[in-house]
């Protein structure tokens, strides 16, 4: 971790982008969500943590428009989204990263982050693939901002490989490349640091922080690294069996004697 | 004893002393094979982006050329009919995705197989009833006369080249659009992970239709240059069979697999015909190409140019 403050200066947490209430989500006889509540504020780090099977996942997966919670409201920007689809939250400026990696295998780094760029291209795709002059010319203002992407994340000397070929890692940060490329406001990342070395999730911890300090994209963030969440988050929502167990500040949570049992057990005596 | 002999032996001293009679059937078998290629392209287009065998290329083939000779016979010159027909099957991809596929999302394999089989009688039907079931000529004015090449001893066919010439300029089209504009790269990106595709804000409605456009115009193509050479009849839709062992070449998921499958093929049975169907009575022509598929399924499963099967176990 870098030294210094961990908020830094002069961002400002602003209003609330995203309202969750009372949603509940269940699969078969499986409650997946309970009666799950918070919010997110524009520019935080908000994460959410838990054990297994918590809900957290599908949670994101219920906020990007994967799945529809059947009671409850999400709103977001003012507008309510629990029925919209995956696209039409891309639409709306919200990025995702997958837990299991979910890029294109076959494609090379540079194709996967322009895949990102698709919702920013102005001209329809029919129009794109019939009239190529100016057409080409937008892809290359495209190309440009996918370049700033791949230096911002010093993935350049990866640039022309397939990503099926590339180490673990190294996928989890095209990956976020590829979100990145949308410049999206609300940024959801599922596990970006699992089954990372030491060193690569110092940088994913860096990156994140750039991100959230030079963009000012609000991030929503699940992770199971309790250090990393306590630094580098605003806010943290835990969650455990579906249910919202606590939320507030690292502080906070780190106090909260619901979550001290979730995490560490209770005894029985 | 003689049998083995006039199948193992006798054929290759034939081409060894005919060399030109050979030269001209591999010719004759490439221009043929491209057309092949034509009709496995539309088979693979479909099963990259969506999972999907579509039953009902060969029928497509049909209505495309069935559609362009109706509106040629009621008078209008080519280029209006060749317009209206293409407008026809993006028409098609349109009404295939809002009838079928959007009911259909995240079906098995071989539900939307069955829907494809469905859409096959379905365009059959239409394109009979409104074109009638005649075999008809379609004259697009593509010039058919032999002529010789290397001194007067290789026989060749300009419309054999033409259709050839036709079939290669689409597929390097086809090949540039999928490779270098954004919407091949969408394409492509769906082919690979729906999910991702989804998040990233591909929209799988656009990317359907733009697909079964792709296939249409393809078959459209296809039926085009089948129906010149032979004639615009039912058995059109049956040369998709004839595709079958091209895909299975060539691999499924590949598109310069079902170029490089055609050409196999369509070389294969060509030369099969004229040195190994004397000894084995004639016809080879008609089964080679499945008999070769077969062989090729024993040995390589995933075909010339398929992704390697990985199966997790």
């Amino acid at each position: 971790m870098p030294d210094g403050p961990q908020t830094p200066t002069g961002r400002v947490i602003g209003d609330v982008i995203m309202k969750v209430e009372n949603v509940s989500l269940s699969f078969g006889g499986v409650r997946a969500l309970d009666n799950v509540s918070f919010d997110v504020r524009e520019h935080e780090i908000l994460a959410i943590i838990g054990p297994n099977g918590a809900g957290k996942s599908s949670m994101l997966n219920c906020i990007n428009g994967f799945y529809h919670p059947q009671e409850g409201a999400i709103t977001y920007k003012g507008k309510r989204r629990d029925t919209a689809k995956p696209y039409e939250a891309a639409e709306e400026g919200i990025a995702r990263t997958f837990q299991n990696i979910a890029l294109f295998k076959g494609m090379s780094t540079l194709d996967n982050i322009m895949t990102g760029r698709g919702l920013k291209m102005k001209r329809n795709l029919f129009w794109q693939a019939l009239y190529y002059g100016p057409a080409l010319k937008e892809e290359l203002e495209h190309r440009a901002k996918a370049e700033e992407v791949i230096d911002f994340l010093e993935i350049e000397a990866i640039r022309k490989t397939p990503v099926g070929r590339l180490p673990y890692g190294l996928q989890k940060r095209v990956e976020l490349g590829r979100a990145l490329a949308a410049e999206p406001d609300l940024l959801l990342l599922d596990e970006p640091m699992a089954g990372m070395n030491h060193e690569e999730k110092e940088d994913m911890v860096r990156y994140i922080l750039d991100v959230n300090d030079e963009y000012g994209t609000t991030i929503v963030l699940i992770e199971h690294d309790m250090s990393v969440v306590m630094d580098i988050s605003d806010r943290v929502v835990v969650l455990d069996y579906g249910k919202k167990l606590a939320a507030g500040t690292p502080d906070e949570v780190k106090r909260n004697q619901d979550v001290i049992d979730a995490y560490l057990g209770v005894s029985h005596d | 004893m003689e049998f083995l002999e006039s199948i193992l032996v006798t054929p290759f001293i034939e081409i060894w002393e005919s060399p030109y009679y050979f030269i001209e059937l591999v010719l004759v078998g490439l221009s043929t094979g491209v057309l092949y290629s034509l009709v496995a392209l539309g088979f693979v287009l479909i099963f990259k982006a969506s999972g999907m065998f579509n039953f009902a290329q060969g029928a497509m083939v049909l209505f495309a050329a069935l559609t362009l000779v109706g509106l040629m016979e009621h008078g209008l010159p080519l280029w209006a009919a060749l317009i209206l027909s293409v407008a026809t099957m993006v028409g098609l991809a349109f009404l295939v995705e809002r009838f079928m596929l959007r009911h259909l999302v995240n079906q098995e394999g071989l539900i939307l197989f069955m829907a494809t089989i469905g859409l096959n009688f379905i365009l059959e039907g239409t394109g009979q009833l409104m074109w009638g079931s005649d075999v008809k000529r379609l004259e697009i004015g593509i010039p058919d006369q032999p002529f010789d090449i290397l001194g007067g001893k290789v026989l060749l066919n300009t419309f054999d080249v033409t259709a050839a010439f036709i079939g290669a300029l689409l597929v390097i089209t086809l090949a540039v659009f999928f490779q270098k504009t954004p919407m091949g790269r969408a394409l492509r990106a769906v082919a690979d992970d729906h999910q991702a595709a989804l998040s990233v804000g591909i929209p799988l409605k656009t990317i359907w239709i733009a697909v079964w456009t792709i296939a249409g115009i393809v078959a459209l193509v296809a039926g085009i240059v089948w129906g010149a050479k032979s004639g615009v009849q039912f058995s059109l839709s049956l040369i998709a069979l004839k595709a079958l062992p091209v895909l299975i070449l060539g691999g499924f998921t590949s598109v310069p697999g079902a170029i490089v499958g055609g050409l196999i093929i369509g070389v294969g049975e060509k030369v099969a015909e004229g040195f190994w169907g004397p000894a084995l009575g004639g016809a080879i022509e008609n089964w080679f190409a499945y008999m070769l598929a077969l062989a090729f399924l024993v040995f390589r499963p995933q075909g010339l140019f398929g992704e390697k099967i990985i199966e997790r176990v």
